[in-house]
């Protein structure tokens, strides 16, 4: 190893990825420093399946056209306006071009998975995955000569006024320190820093599960913070789902999703409803479940379906739980039996006319006289055997970050840092105030990464 | 055993099945999204369906040290092997030879001592060329048997998995659609079309494609070497030995240089893949088979440089030796798998067909 870097990017993800090509393809000599090891490389993108992507015209795998104003338009929806309208353009519009410098860096697409055919004409799918890009994306750093170090836990960045001038770090158990000439922090959210979380959010965050990497623990993110780097974003906001409560504390990625919801009802520890079930259709509601359920006694809460409904929705990575009658159902999963028999008793009788159900439009079939109303989808739970699932709260990602510009550069009150730049999660706040839009981090992952590798490579020649 | 396997296989299947990422590497992934829940036979159908291309793994962000801890390739390639000996008849000698290399050389040399037995004690019988050593008459009493109890061997398993995976009834574009993409390796070759993931961790190659396409054609031209001398003996009267411009010298020659090739080609790879990836217990076995996949066509390339040599009688008994074991061991060593392979070809491309 050389002990004079132009660059060091912290973090070992896509956006730290894509910085560390651009920045080494324009002759830098590029160090990252994973904190994660090899197997577990790559933070959360190795969770992520695809892209988002404006086009003019059909693209790798994409159909038909996705221009900018509706790419915007999708992203306004799912923040509810709560969006750096420059920044957020500056995204959409550079994701067109990076669809083939992607595939020219050794990344695959595939055809819409099955079951996300609604996102074939928006959405490119890695190959494989995300750990698939991550995979080649090494490969394509290492062949440009990037240097890799993993298990390497930057612990400090020395900021002095305007100029990162160190950045400690330990790696097998012994302190380091370099001072490249530039520095660029892709290293995530907080959100696997469980006190952190809990401090934000309350007590009740010690239930959460968190859904990626364990390896973003935030602890640049918090010592810039503390250095007056200036920050975007609410400590308070992360994005949440309800997952299968049988899922790992970290890492449980896509398996643990539940997309039965809408076909259920969904009870808390006490076997009492709490919200509607049928609001809406799921990729549109599914966002909400995990602070609805986070609200909830021991922040769990359980969906009770029977045997019409089972194969209305994909698999999970577990089986449910599977009785014969409710009341058997109720002691497997640790509800109190009279109370979920009643709670049953209650919403069976509360439905109606149930012909026009369809499991994929939003079909009217709702309760009459019923607090909370199920407004879609609510047919009686009547038919054996029955199946349940717990739910919890599941993190994907905070939103606190770090603020940068357009050239992804990071800044204090007193103005810019002339050497620290960020990408990725890290900065996402700076685009996205709340609310998320399938396949969006990668491209600000992809775009501000790109950004960031080329500021810093010009910065440090 | 089997049944810890089936159930292994089906919690990983499961996840998988939850996860999809991999649809687009090979035709195990949509052959298992098209189902919900798997039947023992459907999971030994997806270990048949999988060529070991292992980009699912490199791909899967559940392996280990994950604690879901999957390595579909691994568990799929156990469940394969098992299934082998399962659908074997008879079975033993499938049990015995599978995960064996030692009992695969074993009966190589057994056959190598029978044909200089058989050299030694049935003569000549007045012939010229390779039947100066042995006569053809004694050559067809070893080796009519020896090739036609494999085939009725191999007809029986194939049965026995057609029925036991609930195959229907075979379209000509069932076995269009296995045929192509068996020529082609297009399960080793990936969505993408840039090969697998054999010899170096997650790096996209062709080598394991070319060098099993080598000696997958370098077989068919050997077979087809024997098969034209056979009509070329029957049907015209034309007698060994055949000049080199002659349809079995042609045939067997290149056939004899890219089956070589391959097998030396495929030991290379396999001893630089990752074992845990494929089924480690039966990696003797395959190994072993490869060797004498590779000594067939070496010494018969050995007989035709060497032929007209002092050396001719012991190469035409070593090599003889070798082609006996190995069609006695088809069915039950590695041999068996391209069977079962476009067996489960056909079988996706039927249920495709029903499902769509």
């Amino acid at each position: 190893m050389i002990s004079q870097y132009d660059v060091a990017i912290i973090g070992g993800g896509n956006a730290a990825l894509c910085a560390a090509m651009t920045a080494a393809e324009a002759g830098a000599r590029v160090l990252i420093l994973e904190a994660a090891p090899k197997p577990y490389r790559g933070g959360n993108s190795r969770h992520t399946r695809n892209f988002r992507c404006m086009h003019s015209k059909p693209a790798g795998p994409l159909v038909e056209t996705y221009c900018e104003d509706e790419y915007f338009a999708d992203l306004m929806k799912v923040t509810g306006g709560k969006t750096d309208e420059h920044l957020a353009r500056l995204a959409i519009r550079r994701s067109e071009e990076c669809l083939p410098w992607m595939q020219a860096h050794g990344v695959h697409f595939q055809p819409s998975l099955s079951g996300t055919l609604s996102l074939a004409r928006t959405n490119a799918f890695f190959m494989g995955g995300g750990k698939g890009l991550v995979n080649a994306y090494y490969r394509t750093a290492e062949r440009l000569g990037v240097e890799v170090l993993y298990e390497a836990v930057v612990t400090h960045l020395e900021l002095e006024e305007s100029l990162i001038t160190r950045v400690d770090y330990t790696h097998g158990g012994a302190p380091n320190a370099i001072s490249p000439k530039s520095v660029i922090v892709a290293s995530g959210g907080f959100q696997a820093d469980i006190d952190w979380l809990a401090r934000a959010w309350g007590e009740q965050a010690r239930n959460f599960l968190i859904r990626g990497t364990p390896y973003n623990r935030g602890v640049v993110l918090a010592d810039l913070l503390d250095q007056g780097v200036e920050s975007v974003g609410d400590p308070t906001q992360c994005h949440a789902v309800a997952i299968d409560g049988r899922a790992p504390k970290f890492d449980g990625g896509i398996v643990t999703r539940l997309d039965c919801v809408p076909f259920s009802i969904v009870v808390n520890k006490h076997a009492e409803r709490f919200y509607d079930e049928g609001e809406d259709v799921w990729p549109k509601r599914y966002a909400i479940w995990g602070r609805l359920v986070a609200a909830q006694p021991d922040q769990v809460g359980y969906v009770i379906i029977d045997a019409k409904s089972l194969n209305l929705f994909m698999p999970s990575v577990f089986p449910p739980i599977k009785a014969d009658t409710l009341e058997e159902l109720a002691e497997k999963l640790g509800l109190p039996p009279d109370r979920l028999q009643a709670t049953v008793a209650e919403f069976n009788a509360a439905c109606g006319d149930t012909s026009p159900f369809h499991p994929t439009e939003l079909d009217g079939v709702a309760t009459a006289g019923l607090t909370p109303s199920k407004s879609n989808w609510a047919r009686p739970i009547t038919e054996p055997p029955f199946y349940g699932y717990s739910l919890r709260t599941g993190v994907t990602f905070t939103y606190l970050g770090l603020k940068v510009d357009e050239n992804a550069q990071c800044s204090t009150r007193n103005g810019p840092i002339r050497n620290l730049w960020a990408a990725g999660e890290t900065m996402a706040g700076s685009i996205l105030g709340q609310g998320y839009l399938a396949g969006f981090g990668m491209t600000i992952g992809t775009v501000f990464g790109r950004i960031a590798g080329r500021e810093a490579a010009a910065h440090a020649s | 055993m089997q049944a810890e396997l089936l159930k292994e296989a089906r919690r990983q299947a499961e996840i998988c099945n939850a996860c999809r990422y991999c649809e687009g590497y090979c035709s195990v992934f949509p052959a298992l999204h098209r189902l919900r829940a798997f039947s023992d036979a459907d999971l030994m159908q997806f270990a048949n369906l999988c060529h070991n291309c292992r980009g699912c793994f490199y791909a899967c962000q559940y392996t280990a040290p994950h604690e879901f801890d999957l390595n579909l390739p691994g568990i799929l390639a156990d469940l394969r092997q098992d299934s082998w000996e399962e659908f074997a008849w008879p079975q033993a000698p499938a049990k015995a030879f599978q995960r064996n290399g030692v009992l695969i050389a074993l009966v190589t040399v057994l056959g190598f001592a029978l044909l200089f037995v058989a050299a030694r004690f049935l003569g000549p019988a007045g012939g010229e060329g390779f039947y100066a050593v042995l006569s053809h008459t004694a050559m067809v009493a070893i080796f009519a048997p020896a090739f036609l109890f494999p085939l009725l061997s191999l007809g029986v398993s194939i049965r026995r998995y057609w029925g036991e995976t609930g195959g229907g009834s075979v379209a000509f574009s069932d076995l269009k659609g296995a045929l192509v993409s068996a020529a082609k390796m297009k399960n080793l070759a990936a969505g993408h079309g840039e090969g697998c993931n054999f010899e170096d961790e997650d790096r996209f190659s062709h080598a394991r494609r070319h060098a099993h396409h080598l000696v997958m054609y370098g077989f068919l031209l050997c077979f087809a070497a024997t098969t034209s001398g056979t009509v070329m003996h029957y049907a015209f009267g034309l007698h060994a030995p055949y000049p080199l411009w002659s349809l079995p010298k042609l045939l067997g020659v290149t056939g004899g240089l890219m089956l070589t090739a391959g097998a030396f080609w495929m030991v290379r790879l396999k001893l630089r893949s990752a074992r845990e990836l494929g089924s480690a217990t039966a990696w003797g076995g395959e190994m072993a088979f490869v060797v004498l996949l590779g000594f067939v066509a070496g010494s018969g390339l050995a007989l035709y440089l060497f032929g007209q040599t002092v050396a001719m009688p012991t190469l035409l008994a070593l090599h003889l030796g070798a082609v006996l074991a190995f069609f006695l061991l088809t069915p039950f060593t590695k041999m068996a798998h391209g069977f079962y392979r476009m067996a489960a070809l056909v079988r996706e491309e039927n249920s495709k067909r029903s499902s769509s």
